[in-house]
């Protein structure tokens, strides 16, 4: 058993259990924030020996033998995913203390936060389909509590939507689990591509399906997305970028596996057109909306459809853009939100016809925002620009030039609706006036700036490193592309 | 996994899939009983061979039993978040009174826009939203 493997997943659901008891929310904040960058800490310590075996670190829970054991696989990919969600973890939770200490939150807000960040970690984490299943529904839980912390009517309203919707999923995966049970007698990730190719291709078109539509769901792919806008505007900016960075990037990696790992063939048409679907839909509804919130919640959505798309054209370089993709776009998106979270509490709102001219009370924040922003839209010198470079040149050598005109359609758009979130918020009279004598904005709210500013940092050092990052995202993608290498490193032989 | 193994998990889908359609709130935590427990049924008789028993099979042999400790897990969390959902429906009812799934407000409001074609009616609902 490694120890290093299991902390990101056991410190932060031990230290939520003490947070229980501990009502006291200083003794909270700093005991969340010390576990979360425990995790940290032993997720970086483990990087070492990822990166010295060739393959992947395995843990055996309990070191019971291989086919009974609950395992736990660190490959390039998943220690990768686990490091940024923990880096993206705490600074959100350094933002939710900057944004609470003005009103009285609830003593579980913490505890529920902790539970989300172990459920992540375990997802990136599992060595088995059934771990994963408890994973999503560990994270799902503690997400459906932290959407609904408030109990406001919007709150309940969009809160059941999401958790109908979300247990539907998982109902699905878990049927779908059962299935592939039945048909290989596994749920090990490592023993199941043999067997999966052991079955009629009915039967495995069948059960891919099944794992596409649960993680589909999860992921917000076209045509499954419509919970997200709904119900993500409604919580506040600190949980909302959590989710924005997170959640979804969850299915997405989930999906990555599945297509990968479990059901390899090659080029998946049907992916492709939902990606295309997916970039489009999400951003004609960004564009529609005239509230910060909800057009960055449709931009999760298009940006989504982005990763599909290199999921679905599948060759090594493909999976390495999704992979820098993944990486890239998990501290921008919450940024984004992060920024938005500045907005709402200096102004009580983010709608453009409240809110304006905030350029002139302060150019720091303009510029916290523009920087994410622009990256989104694919700009260069930022990290989204080599991302999308990347993706649309898998696309030529692959020869998938409709997606790729799409992909830069919607680069377009992400552009324009960009630009209406400028145009809105920061440009014109300044609105609402602000009291008098109150000159900036970031210098009022410290730790939410200084949060945002890390993670802003975070997305500029992806963009000064992308070379080296991209090299690494190759080395990731090239030993999840070849399923046996993950299968040799589980099973030994 | 014999056929009124089989009946029994087909009944409870689509009774569940049933239930799930409604726009009453205490159905569709009913609906989601079902289909979660329609999928247990079906995990556990995944674990026998064709045409026997699951757990103790016809010749008195046990069975796998990796899909009875999957679906104790599975059960545990369908208590939960049943448990949660009842608190959230019971919430919504204290709330609004009734117990019907609601509308997006925000959705309303954008279809009123495209149907008047005209932005009157901006302002007014955008408190609802933030």
């Amino acid at each position: 058993m490694n120890f290093f493997l299991v902390a990101p997943i056991v410190l932060p659901i031990a230290t939520a259990a003490v947070l229980l008891i501990l009502r006291n929310r200083i003794a909270q904040r700093a005991l969340a924030f010390v576990a979360l960058v425990a995790s940290l800490a032993s997720a970086v310590a483990l990087v070492g020996e990822v990166l010295s075996r060739d393959g992947a670190v395995v843990s055996r829970l309990g070191d019971w033998p291989a086919d009974v054991a609950i395992t736990l696989v660190a490959d390039r990919l998943a220690i990768a995913m686990v490091i940024i969600s923990l880096i993206v973890l705490i600074t959100v939770l350094v933002f939710a203390i900057g944004q609470g200490s003005g009103d009285e939150r609830s003593p579980f807000y913490y505890p529920a936060y902790l539970v989300l960040a172990g459920g992540i970690s375990q997802a990136f984490l599992a060595g088995d389909l059934f771990n994963l299943f408890v994973a999503f529904e560990l994270l799902l839980m503690a997400s459906y509590v932290l959407l609904t912390l408030e109990g406001t009517r919007e709150q309940i309203r969009s809160g059941i939507t999401y958790v109908v919707l979300n247990v539907v999923e998982s109902l699905l995966l878990l049927f779908a689990i059962g299935l592939i049970f039945a048909a290989t007698g596994t749920v090990s990730m490592a023993e199941l591509p043999a067997r999966l190719a052991e079955l009629p291709d009915g039967v495995r078109l069948g059960l891919n399906l099944l794992l596409l539509v649960a993680f589909g769901i999860k992921a917000a792919v076209f045509p499954l997305f419509f919970w997200l806008p709904d119900s993500y505007p409604t919580s506040p900016s600190s949980v909302t970028a959590v989710f924005a960075g997170l959640l979804t990037k969850v299915g997405v990696y989930a999906l990555m596996r599945t297509e990968t790992l479990l059901f390899p063939g090659g080029q998946n048409t049907l992916l492709i057109v939902v990606a295309g679907l997916t970039m489009i839909i999400g951003l004609l509804g960004a564009i529609s909306h005239t509230h910060m919130k909800r057009i960055l919640s449709f931009h999760i959505v298009s940006q989504i459809g982005y990763m599909v798309m290199g999921i679905g054209i599948a060759t090594e370089l493909a999976i390495a853009a999704t992979i820098f993709y993944l990486i890239h776009q998990i501290p921008v998106k919450a940024s984004l939100f992060l920024v938005e979270g500045i907005v709402e509490h200096e102004t009580g709102s983010s709608s453009f016809d409240k809110v304006g001219g905030l350029l002139r009370r302060s150019g720091t924040l303009a510029f916290l925002f523009l920087a994410p922003a622009l990256s989104l839209a694919g700009l260069p010198p930022f990290s989204g620009f080599l991302a999308k470079l990347s993706l649309v040149q898998a696309g030529f050598t692959d020869e998938q030039y409709v997606i790729i005109g799409v992909a830069l359609v919607g680069s377009l758009l992400t552009l324009i609706s960009m630009i209406k979130i400028w145009t809105g918020v920061f440009w014109g009279e300044i609105e609402p006036t602000p009291p008098a004598g109150r000159v900036g904005i970031l210098r009022h709210h410290r730790t939410m700036a200084s949060a945002t500013w890390l993670l802003v940092i975070v997305t500029l050092a992806i963009s000064v490193f992308g070379g080296w990052l991209f090299g690494y995202s190759m080395d990731a993608a090239r030993d999840i592309v070849d399923p046996s290498i993950y299968v040799r490193a589980v099973l030994g032989s | 996994m014999s056929v009124a193994y089989l009946l029994v998990i087909a009944v409870l889908f689509a009774t569940g899939a049933y239930l799930l359609m409604h726009r009453s709130l205490t159905k569709i935590i009913l609906g989601v009983v079902m289909l979660g427990n329609g999928i247990n049924v079906l995990i556990v008789a995944t674990g026998s061979r064709p045409g026997e028993p699951p757990i103790v099979g016809a010749d008195g042999t046990i069975t796998d039993p990796v899909p009875q400790a999957l679906v104790l897990t599975a059960i545990v969390i369908g208590f939960a978040i049943v448990a949660f959902m009842l608190a959230l429906v019971w919430r919504n009812w204290t709330l609004t009174g009734d117990d019907q799934v609601e509308d997006d407000v925000e959705d309303r409001r954008l279809a009123q826009r495209s149907a008047t074609g005209s932005n009157k009616s901006v302002a007014m609902h955008h408190e609802d939203v933030a």
